[in-house]
């Protein structure tokens, strides 16, 4: 059915379209690799033009390599339903994607197209008069967005030969890959920090592949498979984000197409979204800005803010400080699956954050649990602790008129809660043990 | 001092293929300039106009980021490997 769908949307979409180069293309071969509308690589700090193929940064500048495109134009009428007849999952924006066109044929856990949540209860609690709505990618295959960005890297290690699947990961990456890699048909070995909640790495290792801890933090993992991927031992295995970076951020893309789609082919206002390397930040504002550039949305003001938990908040620390660069640190705080101390994307998301009219705030892990509770109890959304501080931060950006209450604003929650029971397990258990009778049930004042 | 200097996949036409290589130097400083004479071309990869490291380039002394030492005038101990990473690897 998905794939009947994507045909039908292939000839009614692209059948009236003109191909039409968004970014430049000069210098881009586009080889022989076929991955739909991608037509190389640009470094996004000097704009050096690369062929497509397993590469991440730029050999010029060192800059990170970004995905161009043909993207499709023409009448954006026609695109939007296009779009809508597609399949109820990422691939219904496949043009717009660095997927080959036959992608929603091939075996995948198919992500996506995860609940906007219109969240009045909770938009009650924080005083927000406006709209206010949760997008919640829980409800993803492997409970958290990262099934997005592992998907489109999926169909690049296909495009490139690879047979072995890999990440660095805090988790919640880790049961992405391997989840994807089961369902593919590909090896997975993944690494972790080895002290990770024990959700996450249950959850990482049940899909059979390779699960190591490595004795550090995340960036140290990182650096590991960084050094991994430029040695013979790691030859012929695609790192997701590391040599497949370029494809895996697109991913990221989607959840601002799905917002937009789902808001009525609008943009929100204003979007709440949590800084781990700053790249899903970054993929959404890309996302939007295709969206207008395609015409398939009014182009309007939209403000984007960054969220970070204060034990772990080198872009809200640079961003407050007026600052472009931003200082490593080492990372101290619940919020595991955003504790990257030394973020690829800062600089990028600092831009974003001040080109919009947005912010990047942080909160405390205390502040944190608090959020994930009050959003569990208004929305009977249980979120984890990436969840807790998009929430938390959005609270506090209220309080200190960062953010209009009044206008329609969108916070993300990028995973589920039952990873990361930890965080709230101290008080979120029986509040009351009686016996099986009545009497009981009575005596405890339960009716 | 005598190092060893892990090379980057994007780098190693500067150093005929080879992942890793010898220099020589006290700080991170020299062993750059060290590179540079060995390998002409290397330094200008690494550091920016005003001679800092290029903000997408990470480099680790033994098991220490740079950035949380003395950054080029880290002190690079006898034997001590050196690394040079991309630093856009990583996260979401």
């Amino acid at each position: 059915m998905a794939k009947c769908a994507m045909g039908k949307m292939r000839r009614k979409g692209l059948a009236i379209m003109a191909a039409q180069t968004v970014a430049t293309s000069a210098g881009s071969t586009g080889t022989s690799v076929d991955l739909g509308p991608a037509t190389g690589l640009s470094c996004r700090e000097c704009g050096t033009r690369f062929d497509l193929g397993p590469i991440f940064a730029c050999a010029e500048c060192f800059g990170p390599l970004e995905v161009a495109y043909d993207l499709p134009t023409g009448d954006p009428e026609a695109l939007r339903a296009a779009i809508e007849a597609g399949p109820d999952n990422i691939w219904r924006y496949a043009p717009l994607l660095p997927v080959p066109a036959d992608v929603a044929s091939k075996p995948s856990l198919n992500p996506g197209f995860t609940k906007l949540v219109d969240a009045a209860n909770l938009a009650k609690e924080l005083g927000v008069t406006g709209k206010l709505y949760v997008k919640d990618d829980s409800g993803n295959p492997t409970h958290s967005f990262k099934d997005r960005v592992v998907a489109i890297a999926v169909e690049a290690a296909r495009a490139f030969g690879y047979t072995t699947l890999s990440c660095s990961s805090t988790g919640n990456l880790a049961g992405a890959v391997g989840a994807a890699a089961a369902r593919a048909g590909f090896r997975s070995c993944v690494f972790i920090p080895h002290d990770l909640e024990q959700g996450k790495v249950v959850m990482a290792g049940v899909y059979g592949g390779e699960l190591v801890g490595i004795e550090g933090n995340y960036d140290d993992v990182n650096r590991f498979c960084s050094e991994l991927i430029g040695d013979p031992l790691g030859e012929g295995w695609g790192f997701v984000n590391v040599n497949l970076r370029p494809y895996y951020g697109e991913g990221s893309k989607t959840l601002a197409y799905e917002i937009c789609e789902q808001l009525g082919w609008q943009l929100p206002d204003q979007i709440v979204i949590p800084i781990a390397s700053g790249s899903q930040l970054t993929k959404i504002d890309k996302g939007l800005q295709e969206l207008i550039k395609l015409g398939l949305v009014e182009d309007k003001p939209y403000k984007i803010f960054g969220a970070q938990a204060e034990g772990c908040s080198p872009v809200s620390t640079a961003f407050k400080a007026g600052h472009e660069v931003v200082r490593p640190q080492k990372p101290n705080t619940i919020a595991k699956s955003l504790a990257i101390g030394n973020p690829a994307d800062g600089p990028y998301v600092l831009d974003i954050a001040r080109r919009t009219g947005g912010y990047v705030e942080d909160v405390n892990d205390e502040q944190v649990v608090e959020a994930i509770k009050i959003l569990a109890r208004a929305e009977g959304i249980f979120a984890e602790t990436a969840g807790g501080v998009t929430v938390g931060v959005t609270k506090k950006l209220i309080e200190n008129g960062q953010l209009d209450p009044s206008l329609t604003t969108v916070v993300l929650n990028t995973g589920d809660g039952l990873k990361t029971l930890e965080a709230v397990a101290s008080d979120s258990g029986q509040t009351a043990t009686i016996r099986p009778s009545l009497d009981a049930f009575r005596a405890a004042g339960l009716a | 001092m005598s190092v060893n200097v892990r090379i980057p996949t994007i780098l190693r036409t500067y150093t005929g293929g080879q992942a890793e290589v010898p220099a020589e130097g006290v700080t991170l400083s020299e062993v750059i300039e060290s590179l540079e004479k060995s390998h002409p071309g290397i330094a200008a990869r690494v550091l920016d106009d005003q001679g800092k490291l290029r903000r997408f380039v990470n480099v680790y002394v033994n098991d220490d980021d740079v950035r949380f030492e003395g950054g080029l005038q880290t002190p690079t101990p006898d034997g001590a490997g050196v690394s040079i990473i991309p630093a856009v690897a990583g996260g979401c």
